[in-house]
């Protein structure tokens, strides 16, 4: 899994790839009250491997607005992971610029980064990422805890979190008391009680099986409606076709962006 | 930083075993060095106290009276009385080996000795019953002794009892005039061959018991212990003028003693201090350890950690404050345990060891040091993981 392998894999400057030519057409931004909550403009992401460069992300340039419910769709290896990472915050760009909510991420250090990632960004998780030696109340207070809150504000936002997923009661619950599908629901209290602007969803019923992710699909929709700005990262078209818009990745580029059932003539 | 405080705990007690194999390091190394400090303490304050009971105004002149050159007893008393605003007090001291003997019984443990009349108040000695030696006694060498607590009881019952009667030192009969106040603590057993096993004798006679004829040995007692360096340049110049050769004798002051004894008791501290300190080093090689073993258990943790936010530095400060709260853990409980058998083994080999604040504090900063210190490497690797990579791991 090619993926995988960029583990290993450092970033480094490109000179003389695809993007570098590309770069120079930049875009003004839109300065108007409608500024999309995201805005990628021709991203791209290199990774030298051995003696080859790999372009994981090859002039990627994309907008999200507020309160939509977008699927980023592609095989494994077709770049989706590393444009996730980049949406997340979780990296930067090696060349190309990111604006969330209009600040440039592209160029933040670790620490600004981290910071975005704690007030702008809710991470759900193929394996939910809990931690198992806490209690269900601990971890969906993490993140409020990494941002300064005072105790009692924590534990009130983390309690009405959980009660929004329903297992409120099970607050003092460790993760390994619970099945996939409540501890799926634990990982979306705790991408929800920061309030952030985007919830972004790494294969989110990868690990359920159909009738819980039944139910998480139809949470996260509900979520959308409520008019949170939701992005799942998917390899499955079935579970691409929940959202209202979908991206099509394929070797490091968008080769399909557009609404759900034009998607579906599309394959 | 609380948070990292009740985090530190909660990841040492979830891994209780492995907590406790690492804090035993620490544990057993702050022991040591509370347990040996607070040994070598107690038994060279031990020494020291009897040092000082010896008297530290005491200067002890030892000479090797060859045929050619020699000091006389008139010498000497010339040499203290011109100088007697120095001192308070002086005798000559003629060890006799023998027997003593009351009708059957006889002791050969007793020491005898050749004394002035200063002798009592040089040694700041009290009398129990009768007089002790008078001048009239060394200017005729008349036969009378003074004996000490274990003699008087043992030939004669008591104290009282002993006065008058005679006992014969090596055949010849001496008169008991008084006898020595007990000079160990009524709890103390009286020994044979203890300190309160003795017979003064007039020196004068004491030279004529010896048959040699001549005195190596005087004590002098200066009235004032700050004068110590000016009494024995007094003494030195005295005696070099008689035997022109510094061999011939020696000079030696108890204060000095001291001196070095107290020097050399904060030595042997240090040094097993020091012993005690490189366990500490190896069990801060421990926790390095355990704490990169952890990092690398828990790089996952750390990734989700970062996904939601946590700063570097965040990261960083967890991992070392649990490193730090590990090892004073194990400082506390070293401690515990120091104080603790400090006690036991010091009765166990009879002697009186009490741990000592130096000891504790510095080996529980030591400990608490040690466990940021390295703490640090770990946490700063933790610190630096990329949190994609983080993510992915198992």
């Amino acid at each position: 899994m090619a993926a995988k392998a960029f583990r290993f894999l450092r970033r480094i400057p490109s000179k003389d790839s695809s993007c570098a030519a590309e770069s120079g057409r930049s875009q003004k931004m839109d300065t108007d009250g409608n500024a999309p909550l995201i805005e990628l403009r021709n991203i791209c992401k290199i990774y030298q491997m051995g003696t080859e460069q790999v372009h994981a992300n090859d002039g990627i340039s994309l907008k999200i607005s507020r309160g939509e419910f977008v699927a980023i769709v592609g095989k494994s290896g077709s770049g989706k992971s590393t444009l996730m990472n980049i949406i997340g915050a979780l990296d930067v760009p090696t060349e190309g610029e990111y604006y969330l909510d209009g600040e440039d991420v592209s160029h933040m250090s670790e620490d600004q980064l981290a910071e975005i990632r704690n007030k702008m960004i809710g991470f759900i998780f193929q394996q939910y990422n809990l931690l198992l030696r806490d209690n269900l109340l601990e971890n969906v207070e993490l993140p409020l805890l990494y941002a300064g809150y005072s105790k009692s504000e924590r534990k009130e936002k983390a309690m009405r979190s959980l009660e929004r997923v329903g297992l409120a009661d099970k607050w003092f619950n460790k993760p390994s008391q619970l099945s996939g599908g409540q501890q799926q629901r634990v990982s979306i209290a705790r991408a929800l009680a920061g309030n952030p602007s985007l919830i972004l969803a790494d294969e989110p019923t990868g690990a359920l099986d159909s009738k819980t992710s039944r139910e998480v699909l139809d949470f996260l929709k509900e979520l959308n409606r409520e008019g949170n700005t939701i992005i799942i990262i998917t390899h499955d078209n079935s579970i691409a076709m929940e959202a209202k818009r979908v991206v099509r990745i394929k070797d490091g580029k968008i080769n399909f962006d557009g609404d759900v059932e034009k998607y579906a003539e599309f394959v | 930083m609380l948070n990292s405080f009740s985090l530190a705990l909660k990841s040492i007690w979830s891994n209780k075993m492995r907590s406790f194999l690492t804090m035993l390091g620490i544990i057993i190394g702050v022991a040591a060095v509370i347990i040996l400090v607070g040994l070598v303490n107690g038994q060279m304050s031990y020494m020291k106290e009897s040092f000082s009971d010896m008297g530290t105004n005491l200067i002890s002149v030892n000479l090797t009276n060859v045929n050619s050159r020699s000091v006389s007893d008139e010498e000497m008393y010339e040499f203290y009385t011109e100088n007697i605003d120095y001192f308070d007090a002086m005798s000559p001291n003629v060890t006799v080996s023998g027997t003593i003997k009351s009708g059957n019984e006889s002791l050969s443990s007793t020491t005898i000795t050749g004394v002035s009349e200063e002798y009592l108040t040089l040694k700041s000695m009290e009398l129990e019953s009768g007089r002790f030696i008078q001048y009239s006694d060394l200017a005729s060498r008349q036969k009378v002794c003074v004996i000490g607590y274990y003699v008087a009881t043992e030939f004669y019952g008591s104290a009282e009892a002993a006065l008058g009667d005679t006992l014969s030192i090596n055949g010849d009969r001496y008169t008991i005039v008084g006898t020595v106040e007990r000079q160990t603590s009524d709890s103390d057993e009286v020994e044979e061959g203890g300190s309160d096993d003795f017979v003064f004798i007039p020196y004068t006679a004491a030279v004529e018991l010896a048959r040699n004829g001549t005195i190596n040995n005087y004590t002098f007692a200066m009235s004032d212990v700050e004068q110590t360096e000016t009494v024995k340049g007094l003494l030195n110049t005295f005696l070099y003028s008689i035997f022109k050769n510094e061999d011939l004798y020696s000079i030696t002051a108890m204060s000095e003693l001291l001196d070095s004894l107290n020097s050399m008791i904060a030595m042997m501290s240090m040094m097993l201090g020091g012993i005690g300190g490189i366990s500490l080093l190896v069990a801060g090689v421990g926790v390095m350890n355990i704490m990169l073993v952890s990092v690398t258990e828990r790089t996952r943790e750390i990734g989700i950690r970062n996904s939601l936010g946590a700063k570097r530095s965040t990261i960083m400060q967890q991992f070392v404050i649990e490193a730090a709260v590990t090892s004073s853990l194990g400082g506390l409980m070293g401690i515990a345990l120091g104080c603790g058998l400090t006690g036991v083994i010091g009765k166990v080999i009879g002697m009186t060891a009490v741990p000592t604040v130096g000891a504790i504090a510095v080996s529980f900063s030591v400990s608490v040091g040690i466990g940021l210190l390295f703490g640090y490497m770990p946490a700063s690797r933790a610190a630096k993981l990329n949190p994609i990579d983080a993510l992915r791991s198992d």
